[in-house]
């Protein structure tokens, strides 16, 4: 099968790629750009740990067909950090044991993110709003959401 | 459609570990010429803390900086014998088995550090900060590097130590079928408040108050993680998962994470821990291990919630809306008992 050209920009920094017919995007990310950030969980959008941002919104990139992001921005937790400084999210969720294995965590980051992004004030009932597409084995939710209202609160409080 | 409140408590005697060969890990450590350690283990960490916590034991017990140590873990390829993470058993077995590796190798390190010195070696202490110096003369010091090094290209010296750790197989006593399966115990109570809804038999998690008997937290703040963590395995396990809905019939079984049902972040309810710390004469720095153990108090303090919320007795888990329902119809509706 012809393989179709694609460009988009991946963390700011454009890429040309060619992809087969119905790749989706997380494949994409990871087999042929090699961002191993967002994880393959499920691939039927169940769980959310292959969560990026497309022009800033939240999308599964395992249910997005990877040729739909041609000319847009898809940022991946990869491209949240400021060069070596952590995000405030990132320092939060370590700062919040919110992270034990890890699974979880690039899509958690990437749905408080755009959460963030659009209200930089929210409400716990927000947070629990905004990862409720996010599945987590391991910390029982409670110190995510702290770390995102931390986050939220510049960091300081352990709320 | 009424929503009715219940409470339930539930108390654990976990035994730390198992019986089954007596239960063996092993660890080994040795120094790079840079002065730094790496312990050996092919335990595995799957975010429960062991790396840091036999981090901390290994660096407490050679009297290094807690940075001067790395813990390499979960390759059984090149690590000594592990039985696992499962049971609790991480904190207590393997901290024990590189608390005996570091142990050895801290003494070759002495040994090393006084030829350098030219005193005893038991006339040295190590600084905690990555020095070695003559008991009461803090300025006749060495530094674990120079030691290292010294130890490497002149001494002809490996700075290392083995550790493992076995608890006596214990066999059952033909006359009394008695044994004793564990050397270590930990303890927990645990009181779960839930809503039952006479109408969907759904249940929600009020709130859930908890203490923990856990020998001493090596690592306070992730022991907290643990606890937190686990209790909702066990609400998960109470209420809402399983691979086999209708056991022994294996249909309907779920087949993604759509079907295979958990508690998401909407379902969690306030969790009050409260972490009573007995040092265990056998755990290393007197740890036991809050482990698997976190989990298992929660489910018959849910089940007896839900009893005590609407009168019926399921046995059977999860507890889903279903069974919930039926046994309600059965008795001929909700029976709250008395709170006490
Ligand atoms: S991998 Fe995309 S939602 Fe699970
Ligand atoms: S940290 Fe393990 S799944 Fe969330």
């Amino acid at each position: 099968m012809a393989k179709t050209p694609l460009q988009f920009s991946h963390n700011g920094r454009d890429v040309a790629i060619f992809v087969d017919g119905g790749t989706n995007l997380l494949v994409a990310l990871r087999e042929l750009i090699g961002d191993m950030t967002p994880k393959f969980g499920c691939g039927q959008g169940g769980c959310g740990t292959c969560s990026v941002l497309i022009d800033g919104e939240l999308h599964l990139s395992c249910l997005t067909l990877a040729e739909t992001v041609a000319g847009r921005s898809v940022e991946t937790l990869d491209g949240i950090k400021d060069g070596p400084n952590l995000h405030p999210l990132q320092r939060a969720f370590a700062d919040n044991f919110a992270a034990q294995c890890g699974y979880c965590t690039p899509g958690m980051l990437m749905a408080a993110k755009a959460l963030l992004d659009r209200n930089p004030q929210p409400s716990r009932a927000e947070v629990i709003e905004a990862i409720s597409g996010n599945v987590c084995r391991c910390t029982g939710y409670e110190p995510i959401i702290n770390a995102v209202l931390a986050a939220a609160s510049g960091g300081r409080a352990r709320a | 459609m009424t929503r009715h409140r219940g409470r339930g408590i539930a108390s654990v005697n976990y035994p730390i570990g198992m019986n089954l060969g007596g239960d063996p890990s092993q660890a080994l450590v040795h120094s790079n010429p840079s002065g730094k350690f790496t312990v050996a283990l092919s335990s595995i960490d799957l975010g429960q803390g062991m790396k840091s916590v036999t981090r901390q034991i290994c660096a407490e017990t050679l009297g290094v900086p807690v940075e001067d140590v790395y813990v390499d873990t979960a390759d059984s390829d090149t690590g000594p014998h592990c039985m696992g993470s499962f049971a609790s058993r991480g904190t207590h077995r393997v901290g024990n088995a590189v608390m005996a590796a570091a142990r050895e190798a801290r003494g070759v390190m002495m040994e090393a550090a006084a030829e350098e010195l030219e005193v005893n070696a038991a006339d040295l202490e190590t600084d905690g900060r990555g020095n070695i110096h003559v008991k009461g003369a803090p300025h006749r010091s060495i530094s674990t590097k120079d030691v290292a090094i010294a130890a490497q290209f002149k001494q002809g010296k490996t700075i290392s130590g083995r550790g493992i750790f076995l608890v006596p197989l214990s066999d059952v006593d033909p006359e009394t079928g008695e044994m004793s399966p564990a050397t270590c115990y930990a303890h927990a109570c645990l009181v779960a408040e839930v809503e039952v809804d006479d109408e969907t038999g759904e249940v929600d998690m009020v709130r859930m108050d908890s203490a923990y008997e856990l020998g001493r937290a090596l690592n306070p703040r992730l022991v907290e993680q643990q606890l937190v963590g686990g209790a909702w395995m066990g609400v998960s396990h109470a209420l809402y998962e399983t691979p086999e809905p209708y056991y022994p019939e294996p249909i309907h079984g779920p087949r993604d994470f759509v079907e295979y049902l958990m508690p998401g972040p909407g379902d969690i309810c306030p969790h009050d821990i409260a972490v009573l710390e007995r040092p265990a004469p056998d755990g290393p720095f007197g740890a036991k291990g809050p482990g698997e153990m976190c989990a298992n108090p929660v489910l018959p303090a849910v089940a007896n919630a839900i009893f005590n919320a609407v009168g019926v007795r399921i046995d059977d888990l999860p507890i889903t809306p279903e069974k919930v329902l039926r046994a309600i119809k059965a008795q001929g509706g909700a029976r709250p008992q008395p709170r006490r």
